[in-house]
């Protein structure tokens, strides 16, 4: 896009031939910079909110972070590095940190495989699977706060669904106080994450299933590869690059996590649920210690930024590069 | 394709002019500074009675009242609760208030008296708020000042179930913690929930805490305490342990760590459908039980908080809160006339009749007809003591420190001794 309104890098024929005289070239430079200044005013309205909206307020957060602040007015009581120390000494922060760690690991070791398996299954020829596959995108669709309602209904011990269904087949045992109870709480929230989103994935995998070339798994079959041999080497390659799409979201999502948490539980019992997010609400909009609250946002952040950054470098870079497996790049 | 640029240039301008004009458009907005040229007053009532009926009734109020002084003009402006904070926190740094605001006292108030922004009402206000019920006037008192009128005034006590306690051999309300722990014993006993109590919200059980400190240190040594930024004296950690004395009989119903206040499956509505025989609320429970439950009807009862054996408090110190006016400073003298008729017998009886608030004219008490409001409205007559709720009197930091802490100690991770340090850490943080 930026080509057509900025050619400025001209080759071909009259880029070499010297300019025929000083008035022609004067006007080519304001035709040139009638351009930019096209281009720009272009950008100017995109680029104000962007900054404005999205630049500034991380900018402001990462200054804030170094006040003591209650959040109205400019901050002005310098503390250094206060909030960040606070932070490294704050037990609920590094178990929010740990939380977060069991929460990707989770996901990536049970969530995602399970959408990967529903997936393939529901990329076989199966009677009613568009209904299945709408099944099990429809929680996906609903929003966090509806889905949060639902669940702390379903999980409210005796009276909720699902003790009640426990205890009408003879499983009462199995029931609990769900997200009322400190060691169950998050097996609980786990449960309903992924509910929640393994429906997604799923759809993103079945999308990168459906591109992968039937041939491909016709060879294999007649060369006598088994089912579990078709899927290694063949289906699981060439979903190799969705694969490393999903389990990045999957990821930023589980740093993120904010909204089902503060349904559900607002981080009980006794924080035993909170995640980064939910503690940085807690201080940020409850107690009003923004600037500890900004402290938090910014560790947030920062982890992000190096997860995704790394992610991109180590290993997305294959995809950028456009030579999305070996096999599609030997082709190319 | 033809050039193009003449026609972009020509968006580019219009884009830019419509950029300015938002501009202006958000420079409007006029302020009306009390008396016109034609001699009337126009005062600015800002209030968060933005639901029914309150709302029309407070409309109707103004209209009666330009009715009587047809010199006035009161405008109404009304905001939701926490629209009404955020707004009025911009308006104390800007350093002007409307004539007429909405204020619960406390803190906050105080914050706004200290930069000067609000009227000392004690001699404008004299012929009338000296009648009024003392310990609604409590939560705008400062330094023996006058700053607000109340309209409205309650407080936190235990509602309980009639029946449940008939059933398990309770006699009557206890007077004294070590009854009321008897009578939670004596319904688990018989296989009862004694307390409902919603965990998950955390300021429920903040109530607890409080009730019980102003039992063992006095009514004023909350407040005491917030101002030395010290919670741990002995009293304090006394609290604690009665507070964990209750938790040890696992008085509460199953999943309370995680259950909300007013949902189908919270606090109230346990109450609300006789699944626990008590809740420690505000006077608004027997509202939200019938409206998340099924409610109790003439089961449910009122009493107030128990003494504590050997505390500095008396059962009839009261922990609570309501709503006040108070005015700016300046405001003109028909701001004042309007807090008088806001205060009249005439306009509470309509107010305690019509919006289910509680009198601030001791004359109006006439007007309540449900016998546990008159219960609580005896009780706040009775009152010798008052602590204004903590989420007011305290900075929001502090507060919040409480309901965490004690809901630590609930839930069984914090000792009494580690909730005062805690609390005390907080308080001096904030300086």
């Amino acid at each position: 896009m930026t080509s057509t309104f900025l050619p400025d890098k001209r080759t071909g024929p009259d880029a070499d031939v010297p300019p025929p005289s000083a008035g022609a070239a004067r006007g080519r430079a304001r035709r040139r910079a009638l351009h930019w200044l096209t281009a720009v005013g272009f950008q100017v309205p995109a680029l104000v909110l962007f900054l404005v909206l999205v630049l500034l307020p991380m900018l402001f957060a990462l200054y804030a972070a170094f006040f003591r602040w209650g959040g109205f007015g400019m901050p002005s009581d310098y503390v250094g590095a206060d909030n960040f120390t606070r932070l490294f000494e704050d037990p609920v922060f590094l178990r929010d940190l740990w939380r977060c760690l069991v929460l990707v690991v989770l996901s990536l070791a049970i969530q995602l495989p399970f959408a990967l398996a529903m997936a393939v299954l529901l990329n076989q020829k199966l009677r009613g699977r568009a209904f299945y596959r709408m099944l099990f995108f429809g929680p996906y669709v609903l929003s966090e706060a509806i889905t949060g309602v639902l669940f702390g209904m379903i999980f409210a011990p005796d009276d909720g669904f699902a003790d009640r269904i426990l205890g009408g087949i003879g499983l009462d045992g199995l029931g609990g106080e769900w997200f009322a109870d400190p060691s169950m709480v998050m097996a609980t929230l786990f449960l309903v994450m992924t509910w929640k989103y393994f429906g997604f994935h799923m759809m993103l995998y079945l999308a990168g299933l459906q591109s992968i070339p039937r041939e491909l798994t016709e060879a294999a079959l007649i060369d006598g590869a088994s089912a579990w041999q078709r899927f290694r080497s063949v289906t699981l390659p060439l979903l190799a690059p969705t694969l490393r799409i999903s389990v990045f979201l999957s990821v930023i999502g589980s740093i993120q996590l904010f909204d089902l948490v503060w349904v559900t539980t607002a981080g009980g019992p006794d924080h035993h649920s909170e995640t980064m997010a939910v503690t940085m609400f807690q201080y940020g909009f409850k107690r009003y210690q923004v600037g500890y609250a900004s402290a938090i946002s910014v560790a947030m952040f920062g982890i992000s930024l190096v997860f995704a950054l790394a992610y991109q470098r180590f290993v997305l870079r294959r995809d950028l590069q456009g030579a999305t497996t070996t096999m599609r790049g030997g082709a190319k | 394709m033809g050039d193009p640029r003449l026609s972009r240039r020509g968006f580019l301008a219009a884009s830019a002019a419509a950029g300015v004009g938002m501009t202006a458009l958000s420079g409007c907005g006029g302020d009306s500074d009390g008396a016109s040229s034609d001699g009337t007053t126009t005062i600015e009532w800002w209030n968060i009675s933005t639901t029914e009926p309150t709302k029309s009734v407070w409309a109707a109020l103004a209209k009666k009242f330009e009715a009587q002084n047809p010199k006035v003009k009161v405008k109404i402006v009304q905001l939701e609760n926490d629209a009404y904070k955020s707004k009025m926190t911009a308006l104390t740094a800007s350093g002007k208030l409307p004539d007429i605001f909405h204020t619960w006292g406390g803190g906050v108030l105080k914050q706004q008296v200290d930069a000067g922004l609000v009227e000392d009402l004690t001699d404008r206000t004299k012929d009338f708020a000296d009648g009024l019920l003392p310990v609604a006037k409590e939560p705008y008192l400062l330094d023996e000042k006058v700053y607000g009128i109340p309209f409205d005034i309650g407080m936190i006590g235990f509602w309980y179930n009639k029946a449940l306690f008939k059933d398990a051999g309770i006699a009557g309300p206890p007077t004294t913690w070590s009854e009321f722990l008897d009578a939670v014993r004596k319904l688990k006993a018989k296989g009862t929930t004694p307390l409902a109590l919603a965990g998950k919200e955390k300021w429920p059980g903040m109530y607890y805490w409080a009730y019980l400190s102003m039992r063992t240190a006095g009514a004023s040594a909350l407040q005491e305490a917030y101002d030395d930024k010290d919670f741990t004296g002995d009293p304090f950690v006394q609290a604690g342990q009665h507070l964990q004395e209750l938790v040890d009989l696992q008085p509460f119903q199953k999943g309370f760590l995680g259950a909300a206040y007013s949902t189908p499956t919270g606090q109230a509505a346990a109450v609300g459908n006789g699944k626990a025989a008590m809740e420690l609320m505000g006077q608004w429970a027997p509202v939200v039980q019938a409206d998340s439950g099924k409610g109790l009807g003439d089961d449910l009862g009122f009493f107030p908080f128990p003494a504590v054996d050997g505390g500095k408090g008396a059962i009839t110190e009261v922990f609570g809160g309501g709503g006040g006016h108070a005015l700016r400073s300046g405001a003109p003298q028909a701001a004042v006339d309007f807090l008088k008729f806001f205060a009249s017998e005439a306009t509470d009886v309509e107010l305690v009749k019509k919006t289910g608030v509680l009198p601030v004219v001791p004359a109006a008490e006439s007007a309540i007809a449900d016998p546990n409001i008159k219960a609580v409205q005896a009780q706040l007559k009775a009152a010798t003591g008052f602590q204004l709720y903590l989420d007011q009197a305290y900075a929001p930091a502090v507060g919040q420190e409480v309901n965490d802490s004690v809901a630590a100690l609930i839930a069984g991770s914090r000792s009494p001794q580690q909730v005062a340090e805690s609390i005390t850490q907080t308080a001096k943080e904030e300086q």
